[in-house]
């Protein structure tokens, strides 16, 4: 088995740009009739922090299960560091995981458990000693060496899963929902905890979680997964910003959609007419296929402000007029809840800066929304949303 | 008031199923020490220990002592490695006929024993097989897999199947994952099954007078000696192998002790109420008495 050194970050991230570090080229999975993972392509850089995010049961763990040799796909191919490992078993692909329950050797100190790995290759016992040392420092357990893994707490123990993984120097490690069992502050601690392990080591993650906040925080990429495909990959600002599904519109964050019919493009612009008859503007570059077809609109809350049904719209500016529905009173920011002619419920979110919500925005009155077209993104209109 | 008649009740109660459970093995024992007259010994006549100062006089019952040491041991051996690797498969993975195997480790628990010990003596005279050591050794293996299936499968069926699979992923292959990680883990399981099985098949008269032959047992050398009367040796012998066998119960409750105290927990954070059962094996006594 190869043992990848960690490498430094920035060394890391010259080589990354050409080097896929876990390639998956058309995997399937079937469970009888059930299909888990269907026709699953998916590229991950060496050294980054991939994210797969997905609503319960999309195929997240099969994914990594794969990956790990856990489970034989049906279809397609697995290749670790340019290699094909689809029919390799686990004990020999060289990569670790970190499971959901942990997975501890009950009848193992926390040091033996940390030790496991190596001790399972031909490295010299002094030799074992110092990396566990130094791994059992790194993730802050060195005075809890001796301890047996039921004498310590969920976060401790999850730490010890990491150390147990990482201490081999995998070329990559898979992380499934490592953090799912704990409660909401020690995860946030232990994501920036991650997050620095990582750049320190500077391994490939592979982190499993159904918590986007969670993947936002942490990966480098994310890859949203719905029904057993990859919905979208990107950083977490282009999924936001520039969502290509109806899904990642609205399971990453929230989105407005309204169904219209994209235009041809003139110039830098496209055209968008609204099912109630209202023109819109698109950046041309964001319509691509969608060209002359039924699509849905979209943009973010935030990024649309009201107006009074007598005020101007800035130059350019995308217009809806509508009526307010709800508007609730948040502390940072007042969200509205309007409600356009062509009967879509709207949500925009506005900064907190009067102190309360402004009267001429309150429940029944008329307002424009407006908002900026380069905002605006297109995607094909989702029946699974 | 109430309460306090219900605790009395609740005593006077327990101590008379106590009773009840303890009268007969104290019998056995104290008739060990009577100073019986002529060829029965059913009267109490008075103290003596002469009983006890030449336990092993009769040669043959020392043969039939260590047979059924020996096949204690080795049945025990073969079932418990038999029965860890069946429950194993069973529990850890899916093939056909799985169903079936289910079924049928079940059967001989279920089975009369004069039934089984019948069937087995019919099988062996079908095969020409000549009863004697080797027939009674396979007989006790057959009805103790039964037992050591069960103890073992109840450990394994309690434990993360993800453990196993986290010693392949840093490394581990298949035999290496159960020496070091599912061995250690279902020990408890194991050693309690082991012990079951011993007292199962030291004590077993029924199965082993069908498929015996020449060869005698413990059990079968005290019922033949009882047929010409009953010497109080009996009773020796039957104390003798009463606290043999309490004090392997002793051993076993101990071993479960350390060993649960030295994992208190499954490892993950919900398996924590997994804590393994001790294992008490109470095998009744009652080859003499
Ligand atoms: N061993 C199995 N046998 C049959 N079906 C399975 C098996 N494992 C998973 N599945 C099914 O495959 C689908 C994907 O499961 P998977 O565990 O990969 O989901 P997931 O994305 O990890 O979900 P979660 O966020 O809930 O963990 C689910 O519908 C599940 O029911
Ligand atoms: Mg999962």
């Amino acid at each position: 088995m190869a043992v990848s050194e960690p490498t430094a970050p920035d060394a890391v991230a010259s080589a990354a740009a050409s080097e896929a570090d876990v390639r998956l080229d058309g995997v399937t999975k079937r469970f009888g009739e059930m299909l888990a993972v269907d026709d699953l392509t998916l590229s991950i850089q060496r050294g980054h922090f991939y994210a797969l995010l997905g609503p319960s049961g999309c195929g997240k763990t099969t994914t990594l299960r794969m990956i790990g040799g856990f489970e034989d796909p049906t279809g397609g191919r697995v290749y670790l560091g340019g290699e094909d490992v689809t029919d390799r078993p686990s004990h020999r692909r060289d990569v670790n995981t970190v499971f959901q329950s942990y997975a501890l050797f009950p009848h193992l100190s926390v040091e033996r458990n940390v030790a496991f790995g190596l001790e399972r290759r031909k490295i010299g016992r002094a030799e074992v000693r110092r990396r566990v040392g130094e791994m059992l420092e790194l993730v802050q357990l060195g005075p809890l060496a001796k301890r047996k893994p039921a004498q310590l707490s969920g976060g401790q123990q999850q730490r010890v899963a990491l150390a147990r993984a990482l201490v081999n120097r995998p070329r990559a490690l898979l992380l499934d929902e490592p953090l799912g069992a704990l409660d909401l502050r020690l995860r946030r601690q232990l994501q920036i905890e991650l997050k620095r392990i990582q750049q320190e080591v500077g391994i490939t993650f592979v982190h499993v979680t159904h918590d986007q906040e969670e993947a936002m925080t942490m990966a480098d990429t994310i890859v949203v997964m719905n029904r057993g495909r990859v919905e979208q990959a990107g950083t977490a600002e282009q999924l936001y910003e520039l969502p290509r599904t109806a899904f990642v519109a609205s399971f990453l964050g929230q989105s407005n959609l309204i169904d219209a019919r994209v235009g041809a493009a003139d110039g830098a612009r496209t055209p968008v007419e609204t099912h109630d008859g209202a023109r819109l503007q698109v950046p041309s570059d964001r319509v691509g296929a969608l060209a002359g077809e039924q699509a849905s609109v979209g943009v973010r809350p935030e990024k649309m402000s009201l107006l009074t049904p007598e005020g101007i719209a800035p130059d350019g500016a995308n217009v809806l007029r509508g009526r307010v529905v709800v508007a609730s009173f948040l502390g940072v920011s007042v969200q509205y809840l309007v409600t356009t002619a062509g009967g879509e419920e709207l949500t925009v979110i506005a900064q907190n800066e009067a102190g309360c919500a402004p009267d001429a925005f309150a429940v029944g009155r008329e307002v424009q929304l407006c908002w900026d077209p380069r905002h605006t993104f297109v995607v094909a209109r989702g029946a699974d949303e | 008031m109430n309460a306090r008649v219900r605790t009395w009740m609740l005593g006077i109660w327990s101590t008379a199923a106590i009773l009840y459970l303890f009268i007969p093995i104290f019998i056995v024992v104290l008739f060990s020490f009577n100073d019986n007259r002529g060829r029965f010994n059913f009267t109490w006549n008075g103290f003596t220990l002469r009983h006890w100062a030449h336990p092993f006089r009769d040669p043959d019952l020392v043969t039939a002592l260590r047979n059924s040491i020996e096949i204690g041991l080795l049945s025990t051996a073969v079932a418990v490695t038999l029965g860890t690797f069946l429950a194993m498969a069973l529990v850890r993975y899916r093939f056909r006929g799985r169903g079936a195997i289910d079924l049928f480790v079940f059967l001989p628990m279920a089975t009369p024993e004069v039934v089984m010990g019948a069937a087995l003596l019919a099988l062996f005279l079908v095969f020409n097989v000549s009863t004697g050591f080797v027939t009674i050794l396979i007989a006790h293996v057959m009805f103790c897999l039964s037992y050591v299936v069960v103890t073992v499968r109840a450990r394994l069926e309690g434990m993360d199947p993800h453990i196993e699979e986290a010693a392949r992923d840093l490394g581990a292959g298949e035999m290496t994952t159960f020496w070091k990680v599912t061995l250690p883990m279902i020990a408890p399981g194991v050693a309690a099954a082991g012990v079951l099985a011993f007292a199962l098949s030291v004590d077993d008269y029924v199965i082993t007078s069908f498929n015996a032959g020449q060869t005698q047992t413990f059990p079968l050398f005290i019922f033949g000696a009882t047929r010409q009367g009953v010497p109080a040796e009996v009773n020796v012998l039957a104390t003798m192998l009463l606290i043999a066998v309490l004090l392997l119960m002793g051993l076993n409750v101990l071993l479960q002790r350390r060993l649960s105290r030295r994992d208190a927990s499954g490892g993950g954070a919900e398996a924590v109420e997994e804590e393994p059962r001790p294992m008490v094996v109470t095998p009744a006594p009652s080859a003499a008495g």
